[in-house]
């Protein structure tokens, strides 16, 4: 069993979490993820670890509760534990060779994009991170990019917090007032980081992106995970998550990540089988 | 006494079109009455051909002739001496390949049902010895790795222990059990005689680590840092293929093995169960062999109202065990035999609206003696479907090699590997099962998981 040794919700629906996993934390490196399971009628759902404990044998996720899986996990408190914990998977970050990066992160994406943009600058590379969200009231985890980065530009889309527009506004300002970024780093809504690529494009900048595909057992095995990488067909579970997001097929991937969209609702409208952090069964 | 019908016992069954509706066992196996009957019909030839068929050499006449005398537990003690899963093997072993293959009453009419008898000695067993208390072997103060928690590394780990050897079962997926547990479904295979089996082996002393991604959660070479003394991987062949025609990426084409996980692992046809399936109405399953029987039936019993196997040869060279093709047929199963998809077609949604297919002849035969197939020009036609599982095989995993030095290949792409001692290019490291030889049988990575514990006892003894 893995034990939940520290929980704390960053705002109305992205909570932290720091698990007992000390297989993982062995071994785990940014831009890898864990896929976890509640309890024995759970689903397997993928998180990238935010952070990671060696020595104390944990890891760290963020999540935001979307749906079925993600709000029942959200009914565990410290000392309660989950069923499955599997890592880490997935290629790490590379970080090879880079000098001078820009990190995007959109939303719930800043908590991915968090890991890399910290592993990054730990290994002395200048890392400007901007993190977009919608409004004042999500904004998560601001001293923790501000101290794990060199640069920090908040934005948000109404204007209530640091600098008005989307993230992509931010980083052509950025790029036209002659910041040379060997690479970009976005991690966040498919959408945005289909805008981000195009932006990019134009500067020749190369890109990564960190894809969001469904998964199933992360090891290569099911194929479920397929994402269309230039002309190829890759397993984002062992191929990435990270590619390179000029060779992207974005279309399909938003319309694969909608396959069971429907099944999910209804599951979300059995939610009072969610009671006090313990399923109902019979 | 002998028992001069021609004809196998038959197998008490579900009815067809109910049992096409649960995922309870198809067949609900032989009485004890049923059993002696069948058991006399044994020929006790001196020659025992039946055992030169078993991979594992079960002494097939012996415990048939218990069985025919009543001694049930016998017969159990004398399968077990030689294989390590009978109550698995007597359900899903290719007998017509294997032992029934070469029965001498297989000439005139149909072999002793030996498949039938060893399962029927394993169920009896475990239901009459519910409590058996399991006695552990004295240790030796050696430990052992095994990788993968498949019939191969089921069976290695079954004979470490009871050599006295320390081992430890990593295991990548949430089960043990492989194929057993994620693939073969639950109405052929129920997944508490799996669960019977892995906890017996830990009464008996293995320890089993799951959610260990053997490459990624540590390497081989970590685990002899950490003390272990050899390595058995029995990583099977996990790795699905596509066929790479157009539209594979459409909503609603699945590999054989992420459908069939869906289902058995994550149980997708219990409610109560997390994990979504898309519920299909028309269903084309490609491929011929015992996944794609798996897959296809499988949808039949999720409500799917046509079901089709596409294969591109004729029934003479369907893979797939008889048994299974038998079931398939009986549960209303569509054959469309000599087809050859060539790309699905979807909706502006990115549905799956049809498979594109190609009728096909059979022309010379091929390097493996089969006749190959060729299509027949102009004969494309569009079947219509809205899922579409591909049942076309599987490749080996490249994880372990790739994070493994010196751990060589073999010609097939899978891990190089003495099929018969198990050891590889690596010291220490022994191999078997899928993970050496592609996609195989449950019996021969037995088979191999034995074998290799031997080697394994042999080379730590002399080291
Ligand atoms: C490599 C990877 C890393 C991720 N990291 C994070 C993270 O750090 N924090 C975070 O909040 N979210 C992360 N996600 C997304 C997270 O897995 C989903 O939000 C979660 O699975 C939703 O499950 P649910 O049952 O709560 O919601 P549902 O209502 O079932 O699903 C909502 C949406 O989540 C996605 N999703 C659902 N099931 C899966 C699945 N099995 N695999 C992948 N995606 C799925 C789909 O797009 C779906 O439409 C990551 C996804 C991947 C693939
Ligand atoms: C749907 C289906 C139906 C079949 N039907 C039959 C049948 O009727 N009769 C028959 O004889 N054969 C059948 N087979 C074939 C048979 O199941 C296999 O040949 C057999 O299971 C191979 O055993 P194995 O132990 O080598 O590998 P597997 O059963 O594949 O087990 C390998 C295990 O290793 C784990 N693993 C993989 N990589 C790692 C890693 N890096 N670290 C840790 N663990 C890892 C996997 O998760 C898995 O649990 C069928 C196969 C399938 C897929
Ligand atoms: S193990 Fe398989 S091949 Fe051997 S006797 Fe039993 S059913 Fe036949
Ligand atoms: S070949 Fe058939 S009849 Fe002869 S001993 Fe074996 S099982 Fe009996
Ligand atoms: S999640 Fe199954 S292959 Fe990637
Ligand atoms: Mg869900």
């Amino acid at each position: 069993m893995y034990k939940i040794v520290g929980k704390r919700r960053l705002n109305s629906t992205i909570t932290w979490l720091e698990i007992e996993a000390p297989l993982v934390a062995r071994k785990a490196k940014p831009g890898q993820f864990i896929i976890l399971r509640t309890d024995e009628y759970g689903e397997r759902i993928p998180l990238t670890m935010a952070g990671h404990n060696s020595e104390k044998g944990t890891i760290d996720i963020i999540y935001q509760a979307v749906g079925k899986t993600t709000l029942l996990l959200d009914q565990f408190e410290v000392g309660d534990a989950l069923a499955d914990v599997v890592g880490p998977l997935g290629k790490p970050t590379e970080m090879e060779g880079l000098k001078r990066v820009a990190v995007v992160g959109g939303g719930t994406g800043n908590a991915l994009a968090y890991p890399i943009a910290k592993g990054m600058h730990d290994a002395g590379i200048q890392v400007d991170m901007i993190a977009g969200f919608q409004t004042k009231d999500v904004v998560i985890l601001e001293d923790e990019f501000r101290a794990g980065t060199t640069n920090l530009y908040i934005t948000t889309d109404d204007g209530t917090y640091g600098e008005k527009g989307f993230t992509t506004d931010k980083l052509k300002d950025l790029i036209e007032s002659g910041n040379a970024y060997d690479e970009v780093v976005a991690v966040g809504p498919p959408i945005m980081m289909k805008f981000v690529c195009q932006l990019t494009k134009k500067y020749d900048i190369k890109t990564v992106v960190s894809l969001t595909a469904y998964m199933v057992d992360g090891t290569g095995m099911c194929g479920g995970c397929r994402v269309v990488i230039g002309d190829e067909n890759k397993f984002a579970c062992v191929d990435g998550p990270e590619f390179d997001g000029q060779l992207v097929d974005w279309d399909e991937l938003i319309q694969r990540n909608s396959f069971y969209q429907e099944q999910e609702k209804e599951d979300m409208s059995h939610i009072c089988r969610l009671t006090g952090g313990v399923r109902y069964h019979d | 006494m002998i028992n001069l019908v021609k004809e196998k016992n038959p197998m008490p069954e579900q009815d067809p079109m109910v049992r096409n509706k649960n995922f309870k066992e198809v067949s609900t196996g032989y009485t004890e009455d049923m059993a002696i009957n069948e058991a006399m019909r044994c020929l006790k030839c001196r020659k025992k051909p039946c055992t030169t068929g078993c991979p594992v050499r079960v002494r097939i006449p012996e415990f048939i002739e218990k069985i025919a005398e009543g001694e049930f537990e016998e017969a159990y003690q004398i399968i077990s001496d030689t294989s390590s899963l009978p109550a698995i093997c007597g359900r899903v072993c290719p007998q017509e390949n294997q032992c029934e293959g070469v029965c001498v009453q297989g000439v005139k009419g149909e072999p002793v049902a030996i498949g039938r008898l060893e399962r029927f000695a394993a169920d009896w067993h475990r239901e009459h010895f519910k409590d058996e208390v399991i006695e552990k072997a004295e240790g030796n103060g050696h430990k052992v790795a095994v990788v993968g928690s498949g019939p191969a590394g089921l069976a290695c780990a079954g004979d470490l222990i009871a050599k006295g050897y320390e081992v430890t079962v990593f295991e990548s997926l949430h089960k043990e059990g492989g194929v057993l547990a994620y693939g073969i479904p639950e109405f052929r295979l129920p997944k508490s005689i799996v669960a019977a089996e892995v906890s017996k082996l830990a009464d008996k002393g293995v320890k089993f680590v799951n959610n260990a991604v053997v490459g990624m959660s540590m390497t081989v070479d970590e685990l002899f840092e950490d003390g272990y003394e050899a390595v058995f991987v029995g990583t099977g062949a996990g790795l699905p293929q596509f066929m790479n025609i157009p539209g594979e990426n459409l909503l609603g084409v699945y590999s054989a093995n992420e459908y069939l996980t869906r289902i058995n692992l994550m149980k997708a046809y219990i409610p109560e169960y997390d994990t979504p399936i898309h519920i299909s109405k028309r269903v084309a399953v490609i491929g011929g062999g015992n996944v794609a029987m798996d897959a296809a039936r499988c949808a039949k019993r999720m409500g799917a109202e046509e079901v089709y196997i596409v294969y591109r040869r004729s029934m003479d060279e369907i893979p797939a065990r008889k048994e299974e093709i038998h079931h398939a047929i009986e549960e209303g199963i569509k054959f469309q035999l000599l087809t050859n998809p060539v790309a699905i077609k979807g909706t502006d949604k990115a549905y799956v609206c049809g498979l594109e297919c190609v009728e096909m002849e059979l022309g010379e035969p091929d390097s493996s003696g089969r006749r190959r197939p060729v299509e027949k020009k102009g004969s494309n036609f569009v079947l219509d479907v809205d899922a579409v599982i591909m049942a076309i095989g599987t490749r080996l995993n490249k994880l372990i090699l790739e994070t493994t030095e010196n751990l060589e290949p073999n010609k097939k792409g899978g891990i190089g590997a003495d099929e018969k001692t198990g050891e590889t290019s690596h010291e220490g490291i022994f191999a078997g099962g899928d993970a050496v030889t592609g996609a195989a049988t449950v019996i021969l990575a037995m088979g191999a998981g034995k074998n290799a514990a031997d080697s394994i006892d042999k080379y730590l003894e002399s080291n």
